[in-house]
């Protein structure tokens, strides 16, 4: 993400001024809260996973070197199953929702952005769920996929399909959460891809059609590759907003069905993170995971500002 | 572009016009049939909350209820066990709150980071913009123990205060200084205004636009907020309306219409926020996307 500023240098007018306390004045109050809750637990929370942390009982705390970390690598223990099940967890719910959050928003941008009369408000109806909350989407498809009286069995019965007990064995608890997830996201993406699109200037197209250019071909020779670095962001987003994942399982299918190995089939890392530190009192733990997650996030961030720099250049 | 010719070659079985026409109703019913999918769920919860349970398990699925009841309505108002009305005043409480105390710290830092001129400015700043690529996993157990520590659990300022620590709005808010001209503040200060009176009476009327946006994103956050209330608003008078879904959902056994009723309590206002100020919600995402 390019966030460079395109203005540094202060007007002239204002250097000369002596130096005051009012600017300290105007910032002084998001300072005083980001210095407690962004600056200082980014070391307060490294501290915590090098410790035997319970809130309960901070007294009681206890310095343990990497311990928590090396439990987490340690081949075979419950923490490890557990952990490194719920990162699977994760990743296959990044292979299986990803594709259509980023197919399906360019689709509906498209047939958005050929600008027939309406548009916009059907733009307004495919952006409408993701304004709902976590909790309640995840509360009506829960509902919707049930088997007894749920919307789904109840159509897939009517045309002789089978009618499977979608929120509590697999696949199908897994792609319940897919679905929920991506009838909720889709329309933000979509969103931004639109005004992607109704960034490129009309000029190229136009020059395309003087030379005859079909409509395949300029998709592919124009509006793909001028969609190019925005593609880049949605699907880097995309992948670490995955990461915070937790509502829906939460609510719909609780991370069931259980594995016999530890952890759940549909238990991802955030909810995996949720149990050790809030549910059982392993917050050393917990943080220990927090930033191997986060570290793994930083990562796709990293690797993304690459690509787009790289491009920059070329 | 070396496909020229390709699309003359085609034989034509239909005309231009007819072609045209033909794309345009493709068009719509894609269109349309994506908006009934986006539909039928929204629709679902509504008619769910106006059913009475002998209704919800019947052979035929009536998509308006053979008997529409506010029942479930009312026996979750009343229940004192999951009083979702008092979760009600307590998320809006919170939400608004956020949302006031967001505006006023964000616009006033954000003005600093645009306009004044003090040394650690660029530090300063070049370090905030690195947070916000920070996963907020990381804060999670830290931002925990120290509200914890500050005895905050439980209280709306556990949940309200580490609000005010984002950076997005002060990234936000400054982005928009920037496109203000300098003339106008020029000439106040030539008045002879100071930097306060400037801010206040020069420059807040001109981000009116900016700060609505700013407070339309921060509202529905704050209300939507599932995790944090979920950890730190534990008892049940002070819980806000997300969590208190999850504690509905685990005090009933198969009431979907009451969970739905539920639902509607917690969704119908951030549907009317959207209806009727879409234009800054879109917006925002929007612009979000195009610093990419």
């Amino acid at each position: 993400m390019a966030v460079t500023a395109t203005r540094n240098g202060a007007p002239a007018a204002r250097t000369r001024r002596r130096i005051s306390l009012t600017p300290y004045l105007f910032l002084l109050p998001h300072m005083l809260f980001f210095a407690v809750f962004v600056f200082y637990p980014l070391f307060r929370g490294l501290w915590i996973s090098f410790q035997n942390y319970d809130f309960l009982r901070p007294e009681q705390a206890q310095f343990i070197g990497l311990d928590n970390y090396a439990a987490l690598f340690r081949a075979g223990s419950t923490k490890f199953n557990e952990f490194w099940n719920a990162m699977k967890v994760t990743v296959q719910f990044v292979l299986l929702s990803v594709p259509f959050l980023v197919l399906i928003p360019l689709g509906l941008a498209l047939l958005l952005n050929t600008r027939v009369k309406g548009a916009n408000a059907f733009r307004a109806i495919y952006f409408a769920p993701w304004v709902l909350s976590a909790a309640v989407i995840s509360l009506i498809w829960w509902w919707i996929f049930q088997s007894q009286g749920g919307l789904l069995n109840y159509y897939l019965k009517e045309i002789g399909l089978p009618t499977p007990r979608w929120l509590s064995t697999m696949p199908y608890a897994m792609w319940t959460i897919v679905i929920a997830t991506v009838w909720w996201t889709m329309g933000y993406n979509m969103i931004i891809l639109l005004a992607a699109l109704q960034e490129i200037p009309p000029e190229l197209y136009e020059a395309a059609a003087i030379d005859g250019a079909g409509r395949w071909s300029v998709f592919r020779s124009i509006t793909m590759p001028m969609l190019r670095p925005v593609m880049i962001f949605i699907l880097t987003m995309t992948i670490i907003a995955s990461f915070n994942l937790l509502a829906q399982p939460m609510m719909m299918t609780r991370g069931d069905p259980r594995l016999s190995t530890g952890g759940g089939a549909t238990q991802p890392v955030m909810y995996r993170i949720f149990d050790e530190g809030f549910v059982r009192p392993f917050q050393g733990s917990a943080a220990a995971m927090s930033f191997i997650v986060a570290a793994i996030m930083i990562g796709f961030s990293y690797a993304n500002n690459l690509i787009l720099r790289r491009r920059g250049e070329g | 572009m070396t496909t020229t010719t390709a699309t003359v070659q085609e034989p034509r079985f239909l005309s231009y016009r007819a072609r045209k026409i033909l794309t345009r109703v493709l068009i719509y019913s894609l269109m349309a049939l994506v908006a009934i999918i986006i539909i039928i769920p929204i629709i679902w919860m509504f008619s769910t909350s106006l059913k009475l349970k002998s209704q919800l398990f019947s052979r035929e699925i009536h998509w308006i209820p053979q008997v529409i009841t506010l029942d479930n309505y009312t026996r979750i108002l009343s229940n004192p066990s999951t009083p979702i009305g008092r979760w009600f005043v307590n998320t809006l409480i919170v939400s608004t709150i956020t949302t006031a105390l967001v505006l006023v710290v964000d616009a006033l830092a954000a003005y600093a980071y645009a306009r004044l001129e003090f040394p650690g400015r660029r530090v300063l700043f070049t370090m905030l913009l690195a947070t916000l690529f920070l996963p907020g996993v990381m804060f999670l157990v830290p931002n925990f123990v120290t509200v914890a520590q500050l005895g905050m659990l439980n209280k709306f300022s556990g949940v309200i205060i580490p609000a005010l620590a984002g950076v997005f709005g002060v990234y936000f808010m400054r982005q928009f200084y920037e496109t203000i001209p300098k003339e106008l503040e020029e000439a106040a200060y030539i008045d002879g205004a100071g930097t306060f009176q400037t801010f206040l009476q020069v420059v807040l009327p001109l981000t009116k636009g900016a700060l609505a946006t700013l407070a339309v994103i921060t509202f529905l956050a704050s209300w939507n907020d599932f995790l944090w209330a979920l950890l730190v608003l534990k008892d049940r008078a002070v819980q806000t309306l997300q969590p208190g879904l999850r504690t509905l959902q685990g005090a009933y056994t198969s009431e979907y219409g009451l969970m739905m009723a539920g639902a509607v309590i917690v969704a119908v206002p951030v549907l009317l926020v959207y209806v009727f100020l879409q234009r800054y919600v879109v917006q925002s995402v929007a612009t979000s996307g195009l610093k990419g």
